[in-house]
This record gives structure tokens, sequence and C-alpha cells, in this order.
């Protein structure tokens, strides 16, 4: 999986959420500041990229989800195969 | 006797909201009322299967039909239902330009958030802790729906939620006249909500024996004051309405609806559910809601009974009214709209609230429907077959929850 189809699929999650358009979700933007997704709803983000990318995101870690390229790199790196 | 010294700041309704088994908004469901519509059916879910009663009587318009997705998916059913009426009410009274902080909500439910707890009990079971979603918290806490609209409205000026079970929606108007009164606030977002028509509320109404259990004729079920009137039908939604000081409405170029010109509250002390049959509570309470609004009895020419179609509590409340209103019980004129409706638990006092505030306005008070046979015990005016065209220049909507909390409010013309 490409970081493309991350930052795919991660933007259907985003959307499914929180009803931000998909097209939205680009790599610079921030979660808080440029999109308004509040603790609660990032909490719910990362339990479904848990489950749609099969990588465990510790709640420590999802403090250091900024951007979305941050999220990005992160489920990357966790281990998803090539 | 003159009465006490009598609050200076008048308290008026300038908008209505509901979403309720009879229509998405209050004209609807006020015009499926006159009209003597029923909005019960019998569930054909499969969850509602093995029930031992499967009637009752759900919304007519799905809320997260009208609520952006994203502002749905965050809130309980009964948090979508308030804020749907909330945002009708507001825009009924002409969406007031009030200082934040001179805005509050008050909206009540009588048992919140129960069907998130369910559905994260099944999630904490099947998939683990971790999957728990953390609106959870927000979603069940009873003060969940006044904060959804607090939220929405933007309102500074305090948010808050009286809970008293199915007098929880007068309660909070209760509340609201008290804050205007008291000059912390010149407008209240009040009312009540309700969504628990799932298994285990149902259920458990069922083990209380509360329920109608009709379920060849679900339509009839809900026959208040009938003499075959065997229990409630459960429904869901909200009402919510816009009261501000008379002073604020004028201010702004608004014709009120109505007044809310007083509320009784008392306690029964005698049984956690059943009503005191002597009714001296609830008598309490309507002797109580007259007094504060400075009338006498006489002057009180209709109620909106809570008559919820259960045997003891319909007489119980008839004692009641004669108590309180004396000789005024022969001519007072009686309804009962949860024969309409169903009973919407914590929303049920706001809903009819509204209704009453309706039947002053339009000079009209909606019959019971499957009045057939009048229980001989009650001995009321109560309106049957058509709606009665009259005056309303004073009346009285009557609630009463388990607990034994009794909630009368006097509505007035302007």
């Amino acid at each position: 999986m490409t970081e493309q189809d991350i930052l795919t699929g991660l933007a259907e999650i985003v959307q499914e959420i929180t009803g931000i358009a998909a097209d939205r979700v680009t790599p610079e933007q921030s979660f808080a500041n440029d999109l308004d997704i509040d603790s609660l709803s990032m909490v719910e983000i990362a339990t479904a990229a848990e489950d749609k990318f099969g990588v465990s995101i510790p709640d420590a870690a999802i403090d250091d989800l900024k951007t979305v390229s941050d999220a990005v790199s992160y489920i990357a790196k966790a281990g998803v195969p090539a | 006797m003159s009465p006490a010294a009598r609050p200076t700041i008048d308290v008026v309704v300038t908008g209505l909201g509901a979403t309720t088994p009879l229509g998405g908004t209050f004209d609807e469901t006020w015009q499926a009322v006159l009209a003597g519509r029923s909005g019960a059916r019998v569930l054909d879910e499969d969850w509602a299967a093995e029930l031992p009663v499967r009637i009752a009587a759900t919304a007519a318009v799905e809320p997260t039909t009208v609520l952006e997705a994203s502002a749905a998916r965050s809130l309980d059913r009964s948090q979508q239902f308030a804020v749907v009426a909330a945002i009708e009410a507001w825009q009924d009274a002409g969406a007031p330009d009030v200082d934040p902080e001179r805005l509050a909500v008050v909206v009540s439910t009588g048992i919140g958030g129960v069907t998130t707890l369910l559905e994260q009990d099944e999630v904490l079971r099947t998939r683990g802790a971790r999957r728990v979603s953390p609106f959870t918290v927000p979603r069940i806490m009873p003060n969940g729906p006044s904060a959804a609209v607090g939220l929405h409205l933007g309102a500074r000026g305090g948010v808050h939620s009286p809970v008293s079970a199915c007098a929880s929606g007068a309660e909070a108007i209760a509340l609201a006249l008290d804050l205007i009164r008291a000059g912390r606030v010149d407008v209240v977002v009040c009312g009540g909500t309700e969504a628990v028509v799932a298994p285990l509320p149902m259920a458990a109404f069922a083990a209380m024996r509360a329920l109608s259990s009709r379920h060849d004729d679900p339509q009839a079920a809900s026959r208040p004051f009938d003499k075959q009137r065997d229990g409630f039908v459960l429904a869901e939604g909200a009402s919510v309405i816009v009261v501000e000081s008379a002073e604020h409405a004028a201010a702004r170029g608004r014709t009120p609806y109505a007044r809310v010109a007083g509320a009784g509250l008392s306690s029964d002390a005698h049984h956690v559910a059943a009503p005191d049959p002597s009714g001296a509570g609830a008598a309490r309470a309507v002797s109580g809601a007259i007094r504060d609004a400075g009338l006498n009895p006489r002057d009180i020419v209709h109620v909106n009974a809570h008559a919820t179609s259960t045997p003891a509590g319909d007489v119980a409340e008839a004692a009641a009214l004669r108590t309180a209103l004396g000789p005024a019980a022969d001519s007072v004129v009686v309804t009962a709209t949860k024969s309409c409706t169903g009973h919407l638990l914590g929303a049920a006092g706001a809903l009819e609230a509204a209704f009453t505030v309706a039947a002053i306005r339009d000079g009209v008070v909606p019959a019971v429907r499957n009045l057939d046979d009048p229980d001989d015990d009650v001995a009321l005016d109560v309106v049957r077959i058509e709606p009665r065209r009259m005056a309303v220049p004073a009346a009285v909507s009557n609630s009463f929850g388990f607990g034994g909390h009794n909630v009368a409010l006097a509505l007035t013309e302007v």
C-alpha cells in the first residue's frame, strides 16, 4: 500500500466521521487548526484507522499526529505491508 | 384573598418546535392532532419480535435526514430530536437577536441516552474497550440534549436539565419561567426530548404493566379516560419552545402566541411509580400554577391533561382536577393529546404545553381519540369526536412523572 493509498483511505475515514469532504483532507492540513477536528473525533479517526489499516495507534501517539501527513507517515511506518 | 406580590416580569411564548410520531414539525403535529390521527403502530422490526408489548409511536421523520451527518454523528438520537425541534422553534421565533449571555437553554429528558449506552455496551462486549466510542459519555449524559442545543445556538447564559421522568419537559418550562422572572436571562429555549423505543426500555415498561397490549388495533391502544384503557403507548420525539420576557419580545417587534403565566410543582411522597389515588399532590401542583399566575380556578377554561391511558393514573388526575378547580371542574374543557401522539415521556410535558399554546392561539381544543366510552369516575367535560372551537383565555397543562413528580403550567392569552 502506497502513502497515496493510505491518504485516500484516511480521507475516507475523516469524511465518514466528521463530514469533511475527503478532497479537503490533504497532507499539509492540520487536523485541529485547519480541519477543526476535536480530540474526541481524533480518537474515533485513530480507532477507525487501526481497523482499516491493521495497525496499532496508541493513545500517546495520537497527540503527535498534528497533520494529515503525520498520520499517513505514522500508518506507513507502523507496518502496512508494501 | 388577593394573590401575593406578582412578579413584574411577564414571560411569553414566541416560538414552537417539535418532531413527533405525527410529523417532523410542530404545525404538522398540531394539524394531525386536530384531525385525530394516531402515530402508533405495531413494531415489525426484528428486535421487537420477542417483546411482550410491540406497540410504539416512532418518529415520523428520521432526525438524521434533517441534520447534517457530521452534526448528527456525535449525538444520541434524543439529542438529535432536541436539536431538530430547537432549530424549528428558534426560526419560528424569528431567530431572536439576543446577547448570548442573556440566552439560556433548558431541555430535559426523562431517561437520557440509553440506546447509546446499550449499543456501546454491545461494542465493549464484542469488540473490546478500545472500540468504545469517545462520544459515549456526552451521548448518554442526561444534560446532553440541553448541551447540544446550547452549543448549536451559542447560548452562554446557562444550560440546564431538570429531570423528573415524564414531567421533565414541563419542569424545563417551569425553570425557564423562573430564570426569566429572576432577571437572569431574557430568552430561554426550553422543552424536552426522548428516544427510548428500544428493546430494554420497552421490556422494562412492559414489566411494570404500564403499556397497552392492544396489538390487534394499535391506533386504538392509547385511549385516555376511556373505560377500556389498558396502558400507555411509548412514543419518541422532542418539543422545544422559545420563551422570553414580554419586554424583550416587544422590543424586537414579535407578537407572542401566549403567556407562560405560572407554574406549580409538587411531589406525592406516596409511591415511586403509582399515582396517589386521591390526586392530592397533582391537585397542589394545579392550584399552585393557578395561584402563581394570579388567577382563580374559574378563570381556567381548558386543561391539557397528562392522562396517559393507564387505569389508575387517569382517574387520579380527574380527582386532582376536581380538588384543585372545585365547582369550576364542571365546566373546564379537557383534552388528552397522548391519544394521538402516544407518550413521549420526558418530551410529553413540553409538547403538551406547546399544544396548549396553540389552543390559545387558534381558539380550538383537540378531541381525545378513542374516547368511545368515558370512564364514569372521570366525570369531566372531555372533548370527544370533534375538536371544539372556543376562546381559550387561560389553560393548564399537566405533567406527572414516576417518582411522584407533579408539574402544572398555567398558560394564558397575552
